[in-house]
């Protein structure tokens, strides 16, 4: 189900790291409690974010919710095709509806984030 | 927390069903099953189950129910005929919305008063404290009551087969009273969504007996189980007002666009005074539709303003899944209200350009 070679974060967002750089997406837990999602807001290519902060929104037909930076960093990329397709964001949350590019700006703060392993179980533990 | 809310009969259906149980006015309800987009398309195209059990019924019997009916509310009880049903309120002194409801017609001497889940000991508590003047009996029904809605151009189609009845002759906001596996339902041709319908009202005992009949007859014809969560989105297209959001304590029919529902020339109701105050000076502010013309969606309470100036707030908004694009309901300042106005709904830290429209956003094809 969660990708073994990703990272993932306690607020359902998940890294795939390549290098110094890195795609961030929200987990198939994260979309599915969302439901339809029909709006995705993402930032400025250029863009820097500290860890923890707020770098776009998610809307589905009933509820916001925000999605945010694990990491520092600095946005390289945004997913276009999410302008069109929010829909991606539900069929293939960890593929096609990744939702930024960054250049990792601190790899020690990588340490701090869960295996697939372990978030399999937080998933589970939070939604007891 | 979950042990607290109130369970229709229904609720374990919808667990059976996959049903995504939240909060809603004190109840715990289904949001959605497949999902609001196919639930959603679904009313649209073919129909819809909703489980509306936690919609409140209140009987109103006796030799003075017409009369104390006429004074409760606004519109004209006396030109219901029997069989016949309409739209209402209950206002306050001032002309504010206590809430909007329905009103049946049985005979001159007994009514059923069909008001919101949420709002239904409040309601209940104010109709028998101004029952105490008139020759009435006031009963709560509600909680030995279920209420199931089949929505959709294949509802009547769907119902009229289950029930082993016609029901071609009930127009609409006009029901009827029928035999059903022993129980008395009362089926009318209303709803909440902007779509052909019925909306049957049966003892608790029998409603997991009726759901499920519907399901296995219907699902051939595309009928699937609906939440709140496409209830929403399509009375929303319809623009229907939702109490709590678009309608409440602090606003009036006048503003909300609902005088039609005023009957001016039939004799004193509760707020009549104080609404013919405000039409002689006319409302300050004006219930808009609303559209997006920039990226974003509008929600309930996000600050509607012209050139950095608040002028308003949206009430009620949401991704449209017949348009598929935004719209929004909102109150705005009279002199920004007219169609066509364009004015900015600030989302969080930005704002997206809007458009007020002519209403409502969907109208079924006659």
């Amino acid at each position: 189900m969660y990708p073994t070679d990703y990272l993932y974060t306690k607020e359902h967002e998940w890294l795939k790291v390549t290098g110094s750089e890195a795609l961030v997406g929200i987990t198939d837990h994260a979309q599915d409690q969302l439901g339809d999602i029909v709006f995705v807001e993402l930032p400025e290519v250029g863009k820097t974010f500290s860890a923890g902060d707020e770098f776009g929104t998610v809307e589905s037909v009933k509820a916001v919710a925000e999605v945010f930076m694990p990491i520092d960093a600095e946005i390289l990329e945004t997913n276009a095709n999410l302008e069109d397709e929010p829909e991606l964001v539900n069929k293939d949350p960890h593929n096609a509806g990744w939702m930024v590019k960054i250049a990792i700006s601190n790899p020690d703060q990588l340490k701090g984030m869960m295996d697939h392993a372990a978030y399999a179980v937080f998933v589970e533990e939070e939604s007891k | 927390m979950d042990n607290d809310l109130r369970r229709t009969p229904l609720c374990e259906a919808h667990q059976k069903l996959g049903g995504r149980m939240v909060e809603f006015g004190g109840w715990y309800m289904p949001v959605q099953y497949s999902g609001v987009l196919d639930e959603h398309h679904a009313v649209r195209n073919a129909a819809g189950l909703f489980d509306v059990s936690h919609m409140g019924e209140i009987f109103v019997t006796g030799a003075g129910a017409l009369a104390f009916l006429e004074y409760l509310t606004p519109n004209a009880v006396s030109a219901l005929a029997d069989g016949q049903c309409h739209y209402t309120f209950f206002l306050t002194e001032k002309g504010t919305f206590i809430d909007d409801l329905l009103i049946y017609r049985f005979n001159a001497e007994k009514f059923l008063l069909v008001v919101n889940a949420g709002n239904q000991d409040k309601d209940f508590a104010w109709v028998e404290q101004q029952a105490k003047a008139f020759d009435v009996t006031v009963d709560q029904a509600g909680p030995r009551y279920a209420q199931i809605a089949i929505q959709g151009p294949k509802a009547e189609s769907i119902l009229a087969r289950v029930l082993g009845s016609d029901l071609s002759d009930i127009r609409y906001y006009w029901f009827r009273t029928l035999e059903w596996r022993g129980m008395e339902l009362i089926v009318s041709r209303t709803g909440y969504t902007g779509e052909d319908g019925f909306e049957i009202y049966l003892p608790n005992a029998g409603a997991v007996d009726l759901w499920n009949t519907l399901l296995e007859s219907g699902s051939a014809d595309g009928l699937v189980p609906a939440g709140l969560g496409a209830r929403d989105t399509l009375r929303l297209e319809a623009k229907m007002c939702l109490y709590g959001n678009d309608i409440h304590e602090t606003t009036t029919p006048l503003e909300a666009g609902l005088s039609w529902v005023i009957k001016w020339d039939k004799g004193d109701f509760i707020g009549k005074a104080a609404l013919l105050a405000q039409k002689a000076a006319g409302p300050t502010r004006k219930l808009v539709c609303l559209e997006m013309l920039e990226r974003g969606i509008a929600r309930h309470g996000y600050p509607i303003e012209v050139a950095g100036n608040p002028v308003g707030e949206v009430t009620s908004g949401s991704h449209s899944p017949t348009l598929n694009q935004p719209i929004a309901l909102g109150y705005v300042a009279k002199d920004h209200a007219a169609v066509d106005t364009e004015v900015d709904i600030r989302i969080r830290n930005k704002t997206a350009r809007a458009k007020i429209v002519k209403g409502p956003f969907y109208k079924r094809k006659a």
